[in-house]
This record gives C-alpha cells, structure tokens and sequence, in this order.
C-alpha cells in the first residue's frame, strides 16, 4: 500500500534528533507492550507480516502523531481484536476496573511461554524456508514492478519501475505481500539489489550513494542491459 | 513568564502526564485481559524486559566486531555468513548480513518502511533511528545526514545505503582505527560503538596516553 509508513525519500521532517544517555524505555509501559508483542507472536496470535501491516493500516495523522510504542500498542489492539481474542468493549471495560481497583485477572505462571519468548533472542529465525530456485543470478540488471498494491509489499515506492542490478542471492524466504494476508507463505527467492543514487533520486542525487534494498524476485523482472554500457 | 503562558506550559505539562497515564492504564488493561485469557503470563514479559534492559546491547555486537579485527579468518566467514558466524560466539536470534566498510566504501543501515534493525545482537533501536527523519532522510540524503552525525567523508567515498526491506539484518563492521595494533580484543570491543554499528560513527580511536 502507498502509506505514511513508506518515508524513504520524504522531504520535510528535518535534522536527526539524539538523545545522551538515552533509557532502553522511555516508560514502564513501553516495555509491557514490547513484552506483549513478543507474547502474542510466541502464541502465534499474529505473524510478522501482518502486524507490520497493522501499523501501515493506522490513519496516517495518527500514525505522524504517535511513538514508536503507541503504535505498536495500536497494532497489538487493532489484531487481537480483528482476530476475535479480544474486544474493544472489554478493553475500555478493564481499564475502568483497573482505576478504581485491583486487577481482576488471576496470574497466569506459564514458564514455558516465558522460555520460548527468550529463545526467540538466541534461535536460528524461521524466515528462511525452502522455495523454487533463483531466476536471476549475480550481476544481472532487473527492473523493478511499478505497481500500488493496496495490500501490504516490502518494495518502498522509492524503487518501483527501478533499474537495478542483482548484488547477491540470499535464498528463499517466506513472502510478506502474502502472509501479511493469510494466503500462506510461498516463500521464494530473495535478493540484494543496488540501486544507483540517480536511477532513485533523479539529478538531486548525492554522488555515489548507492542504495540496496532486500527484494522478493515476484518484485522484479529482468531488463535489458544498461543503455551506456552497450 | 506572564500568567498566560506559564498556564499554558502548566497545561502542557498536565495534558502531557495525563495522556502518558492513560497509554500505561491501556497497556495494564491489555495485559490484564490476555492473562485472563491464559495467553500471557506477566513474568514472561518481565524476562523479556529484562533482558533488554540488561543482557543485550551494543556490548555484545562489539565483541563481534574486535574478534573480526583480530582473526582475518574470521572476518571472512562473519562477512560470507553473519548468521553462522556469530553462533561461534554464542550468539542468534538474527539472520544477519555484515557489511565492510574499507577507504573507498562506508555502510549505513536503516529501515525506512518500520525500524527492522539486529536487535536480538546490539539491543533494541535508539529513538532517532526509529525517527521520521532519519527513515525519510537517510537513502536519499546519507552524505548530509552523515555530516550531521559528524562524519565528514571525502567525496570520493561511496556510500552504501543498506535498507532494510526484509528479514536479513545488517550490522556494519567498522574500519579498525589506526593506533591499536597494541591493544587486545576486549580493549579494541571498549572502541566500538552501536552507532558505528549501525554506519552513523567511526570506531572510537583509543584515549591518547
């Protein structure tokens, strides 16, 4: 989708602003909803795909008005209740209860939930899955799809209908246009792709500022070699 | 201060609170509810929370990098396989690509479509990296975004943008600086930083004696 989430290139947001010294949290509550979220994947509520998708799908003034972790807090809403785990109502109903009194929830020791969410930190990733055979190998130009899929892609709108050129072939991973909406995770091969900072960016490149993007090959189609270099 | 702006910061302030409250009133709500529902437990999410806060960081992609400076053999197999290269040192959670920066190329990565960074390595992203301005900024403007950064690289130097638009992660490997053949692995780790893992900074140069 053509969403607020896909900055690369924007104008307008200004210098990059550091903070010393900067906390791991800024708030208790952040580490609760990264928690959660970690949780929620563990229990396989939501996969990776959908929940970046959840946040692209958030209005986009909320999206500019929100931090990091509000938006996660947002995502996490937002699936749980599409998937039917919770619902609105019983959320605005809980936190009434929690003003005025203790938590009606009896704790829930679960230690190997609490095992497989750390091993999340230290296993091998489950992305990597077997797939067809890469069509285009190192070196070879492709051209990107110029497209507005109104559903969710990894191909930013700053390279599409690109010229770029095969850097390396990582293998075959699971397809986030496809997973982010149930129809499976026909995973197929994935590369690096350079992209010339003018083929991107047009006369107001910076020299040599080559950009590489990790691209699913349903992303490109081969083009004919570079016009300057025949 | 005249009355009427010291109100309003005041109310600022208040409003400012007030909304920070609600946030962690919605967060305990949802907690709540998914251990009711049997789908959390709450020590669970104090582990992951700790370990954020405490075992993972900066400190453990540094070792990484000091043991690429001083083992050839090793800088070659983490930039062929990053994955499997820093299992030898006890680390995962992360399909990671390690990229070089040598004279005539510096790395800089950044994830402009959500913040995807090799977090289960070099611990959870800073805010800016997470900024509008930095995703926005950073593959169409690296040189000046750079400078703000205070690196300043000759012209001639190529900089790769890596984004970040699937699941491989990249953490850049920073040139080793020039005046630490002396030191040892655990002081050249004391010389790198997050940012210089991320492409933002050089390798500190060792305090001069």
């Amino acid at each position: 989708m053509n969403g607020i989430h896909d900055m690369g290139g924007m104008h307008g947001f200004g210098r990059v602003e550091r903070e010393d010294n900067e906390p791991v949290f800024h708030a208790a509550w952040e580490g609760r909803v990264l928690g959660l979220s970690r949780a929620c994947s563990a229990q396989h509520l939501f996969n990776i795909d959908e929940s970046r998708h959840a946040i692209e799908r958030m209005a986009p003034g909320d999206y500019l008005a929100s931090s990091y972790y509000e938006r996660w807090l947002d995502r996490n809403i937002r699936l749980l209740v599409e998937k039917g785990v919770i619902t609105r109502d019983e959320l605005e109903h809980r936190m009434a209860q929690l003003i005025h009194g203790p938590d009606p929830a009896p704790p829930h020791p679960d230690a190997k939930l609490a095992s497989r969410m750390l091993k999340i930190l230290t296993e091998p990733t489950p992305y990597r899955q077997p797939g067809p055979p890469p069509r285009f190998r190192l070196g070879v130009r492709v051209l990107t799809r110029h497209d507005s899929p109104d559903g969710h892609t990894r191909l930013p709108r700053y390279a599409r209908g690109k010229h770029g050129v095969i850097a390396r072939v990582h293998g075959s991973y699971i397809f986030p246009d496809t997973n982010a909406h149930g129809q499976g995770e026909q995973p197929h091969p994935l590369y690096s792709v350079r992209f010339e900072a003018d083929e991107l960016w047009g006369g107001s490149a910076e020299p040599r500022a080559p950009v590489h993007l990790d691209l699913w090959e349903r992303y490109l189609e081969s083009a004919s070699p570079a016009r300057s270099q025949s | 201060m005249n009355d009427s702006s010291h109100d309003h910061a005041h109310e600022h302030a208040h409003h400012h609170r007030e909304a920070e409250s609600l946030l962690s009133l919605r967060v305990r709500a949802l907690e709540s509810l998914l251990v009711e529902k049997k789908l959390v437990s709450s020590e669970a999410v104090d582990r992951i929370v700790s370990a954020y806060e405490e075992d993972i960081g900066p400190h453990n992609g540094a070792k990484v990098v000091a043991r690429a400076w001083v083992d050839p053999a090793y800088r070659q197999r983490l930039l062929a396989d990053g994955t499997a290269a820093i299992e030898e040192l006890g680390f995962g959670g992360v399909d990671l690509q390690v990229v070089e920066n040598i004279p005539a190329v510096h790395n800089l990565v950044v994830c402009t479509l959500c913040s995807c960074y090799p977090h289960a390595l070099i611990g959870l992203p800073p805010v800016w990296y997470k900024s509008f301005e930095y995703r926005s900024r950073a593959v169409r403007e690296p040189r000046a975004v750079l400078r703000e950064f205070g690196v300043d690289l000759a012209e001639g130097v190529e900089i790769r943008v890596w984004d970040s638009s699937a699941e491989l992660r990249y953490l850049v490997l920073p040139q080793r600086p020039p005046g630490t053949e002396a030191l040892n692995e655990a002081d050249l780790a004391g010389l790198v930083t997050r940012d210089a893992m991320i492409g933002v900074a050089l390798a500190k140069r060792p305090a001069s004696r």
